[in-house]
């Protein structure tokens, strides 16, 4: 198999073998960040532009890390110091980094598509941070990844996603990315959280928590973003975590190995309780670990995709 | 100047004829349609294998000006409608300032007067400022000329306004036409609501926002005895609603655009905003729905919703891109390619569609080749295959969705008030 795309915009788009080939190329990567020097020359003399179109701490800083130990120059483009308070359209920005010579964008934006759309218009390789309630690729790369450390596989697994569905893009990714790989995934949140027709993207949909867990080999439990809903679609926090947050108890009823997963933030005794998120099935802080790993291994294949084409197609 | 069309196959439902015929034109008027014309024409026009239909009659087009003249204005988009077969339209009143006064009407009636190349026919506004507060003074908008009100873009929430409305619609014998959207409904909704917005992580526009919308207006004209005409109509619902009612003797009428016919929520995906309006491209099944209304006649009207949008306010994020498309240029050809050359309608179903149940809906002398009548001719070349490109549009805006898409149908020659208006 081998990487020709020079963007990284979603799983979707994705066949299982490109998938499984970003999973071993982050294998090989992982190492690296056990080393003294915590650094390999794969991306020397590149540019990784960081632009942040929503605030991000977690997200940005494991690109920023990830792209520093392959070598590459890193900067960072908030919002709030951008130009483009002053009105200047996503495309200029990206057009405008373009002509300083930079050579991958990692765009985090509001809106859906926003990483799809800049790269029609940019020669040099987008990756996806996550676009509005799209997708987040390499959140699920990640989560992928970390489950296949933890159980040796996914093909066959069952794996429960948990949360605001609708509004995840998270969610979607995961949805995508272990489905492609031969995964059963069940859905779980309250009605006004699950989209419309979301059986059709292959997956089982329900309401009752201990349904969504009874098989599981895996859970991801989403953050519940209860400062942005706009919509009312949420219920009262309080209420949420007694039907749907993760506890202890809902656990015993489980298989004993079930392993937790958690994108971060934490909304502890919301989506969460503090004993699971620090317990034995707990995940968080690995996937935290291998969001590096997995991360150098975007850059460094779109990296490498865009030299090819380039070399191939001089114009 | 005579002009002499010869040896076309002239389709002309108003009339019954469907033949290779002649057709003379003089001082504007089709002065004759007959066999074998010997006249001594100025022009002569070889129409052989082509096929002669009267000019189109869009009766949902957004011209833009006063207002907004960097998106269209009224000689561009007339230029556009000639270049796509269309010699009339009915100009809708969303402009800046609204076509909702007297004096703006005489505003956009100079311009007309002045820049058009083709028939306008004015819309204006149900209510002052299209705000959906204070009906505008529909008498005397009647008595400048004004076919049809309209709040198009935006429904009237308030039952009652429309009502009144409906009844001074009638006493004044101008047509209401209904944007049908329950903004409750439809919310902040950029796509139609279903899988396809589920897996784009887009807002989605229920059909419920609209066809509970048809329900209601159709309720409401049914208790004044007023003529109503929705527009724009997209979804399997919004038909049943109004074939039902059509059954029980309610008059209303309906038109769908070309892109509802032809297009699927799929041409979403990749977020090309030229695939964004309202309302949304929906399922596959809706489309469906929408071509078997053309065919048994639910749907009277096909027309464009020309909505021309420049690429500053197109080429953004999905979600903040507006709403619109043009289709003057493409109305016809993609008519003749969907519905024609797929054998869903004949010639004479779809010259009713495109011309001649507009004009009789807004009760205009148009949309006939009738001899003595306006001399609005189209000559089609039904087989010629085009491609439709972004720099060829002549409408200011390009914002089509149908950009890249070979269509099988080309206006060669456009006739508008009995003078050559367009050439190929």
């Amino acid at each position: 198999m081998l990487w020709t795309r020079k963007d990284l915009l979603g799983l979707e788009e994705l066949i299982r073998e490109e998938i499984e080939l970003i999973l071993a190329t982050a294998e090989s990567f992982k190492e690296v960040s056990t080393r003294a020097i915590k650094k390999v020359p794969a991306l020397r003399g590149k540019t990784v532009v960081n632009l942040f179109y929503e605030p991000s701490t977690r997200t940005r800083v494991s690109f920023e890390i990830a792209a520093k130990r392959l070598s590459a120059d890193v900067i960072n483009i908030a919002v709030e110091t951008s130009s483009v308070k002053k009105g200047e359209t996503l495309f200029d920005t990206g057009r405008n980094i373009q002509a300083l010579m930079a050579d991958i964008i990692v765009i985090r934006h509001d809106c859906s598509g926003a990483a799809a759309m800049l790269s029609r218009h940019m020669d040099i390789s987008v990756v996806n941070a996550g676009d509005g309630w799209h997708e987040h690729p390499t959140q699920a790369l990640l989560d992928i990844f970390t489950l296949k450390e933890k159980l040796g596989k996914i093909e066959g697994l069952n794996v429960a996603i948990v949360g605001d569905i609708a509004h995840s893009r998270v969610a979607r990714s995961n949805i995508w990315g272990l489905t492609k790989l031969g995964a059963k995934v069940t859905v779980c949140a309250p009605a006004m959280l699950i989209p419309p027709a979301i059986e059709q993207m292959g997956v089982r949909v329900t309401r009752d928590i201990d349904d969504a867990l009874k098989n599981a080999d895996a859970v991801n439990v989403l953050r519940m973003q209860f400062e942005r809903d706009t919509e009312g679609a949420f219920p009262e926090q309080l209420e949420y975590f007694k039907n749907f947050g993760i506890t202890k108890e809902r656990l015993q009823k489980a298989k004993k190995n079930i392993i937790v997963m958690h994108p971060g933030p934490l909304n502890r005794g919301i989506e969460i309780s503090s004993e699971v998120a620090d317990g034995l099935n707990s995940v968080i802080l690995e996937q935290v670990t291998n969001g590096i790993a997995v991360r150098m291994a975007v850059l460094f294949l779109v990296s490498q995709a865009r030299d090819k084409n380039n070399e191939s197609s001089p114009s | 100047m005579k002009i002499l069309v010869k040896n076309g196959r002239i389709i002309d439902p108003a009339n019954n004829i469907d033949g290779i015929l002649d057709i003379l034109i003089e001082n504007s008027k089709i002065s004759k349609v007959a066999k074998n014309i010997k006249n001594g024409a100025e022009k002569i026009i070889d129409a052989t294998n082509k096929i002669i239909i009267p000019g189109l009659v869009d009766m949902h087009v957004h011209l833009r000006q006063p207002g907004r003249e960097d998106k269209e204005t009224v000689e561009s988009a007339t230029s556009a409608a000639l270049k796509g077969g269309v010699t009339s339209l009915l100009a809708m009143p969303n402009t800046a300032p609204a076509i909702d006064c007297v004096e703006n009407v005489a505003l956009l009636k100079e311009i007309i007067q002045k820049t058009a190349r083709a028939e306008v026919f004015i819309a204006a506004a149900i209510t002052k400022g299209r705000l959906g507060r204070e009906l505008s003074d529909i008498a005397n908008l009647k008595k400048q000329g004004v076919l049809a009100i309209t709040d198009d873009g935006v429904s009237v929430d308030d039952q009652e306004l429309l009502l009144r409305a409906l009844k001074l619609a009638k006493e004044q014998k101008v047509l209401v036409i209904c944007h049908c959207e329950d903004k409750s409904l439809s919310g902040n909704g950029v796509i139609n609501l279903g899988i396809i917005s589920t897996r784009l992580g887009l807002r989605g526009i229920s059909k419920e926002s609209e066809y509970k919308r048809i329900e209601r207006d159709i309720k409401l004209a049914e208790k004044v005895g007023a003529p109503i005409h929705i527009a724009h109509i997209s979804c399997q619902e919004s038909l049943e609603i109004i074939a039902k009612a059509k059954v029980k003797g309610i008059k209303v009428t309906c038109d769908a655009t070309p892109h509802h016919f032809s297009l699927t929520e799929e041409a979403v995906v990749g977020y090309d905003t030229n695939m964004k309006m309202n309302p949304p491209l929906r399922s596959k099944q809706d489309v469906e729905a929408i071509r078997q209304g053309l065919k048994n006649g639910t749907i009277d009207v096909i027309a464009s919703d020309h909505a021309p949008h420049t690429e500053n306010e197109k080429d953004i994020e999905f979600e903040r891109a507006e709403f619109g498309v043009i289709g003057l240029e493409t109305e016809l050809a993609v008519s003749i390619t969907e519905l024609l050359h797929t054998g869903l309608l004949g010639w004479k179903a779809l010259v009713e569609k495109l011309a001649l149940n507009p004009a009789k809906i807004l009760g205009i002398d148009k949309g006939t080749l009738r001899e003595g009548g306006n001399a609005d001719i189209v000559v089609v070349s039904a087989d010629k295959e085009w491609v439709v490109q972004k720099e060829e549009f002549v409408s200011k805006s390009k914002n089509s969705p149908f950009i890249g898409r070979i269509l099988k149908g080309l206006v060669e020659y456009t006739i508008c008030r009995g003078k050559p208006a367009y050439k190929l």
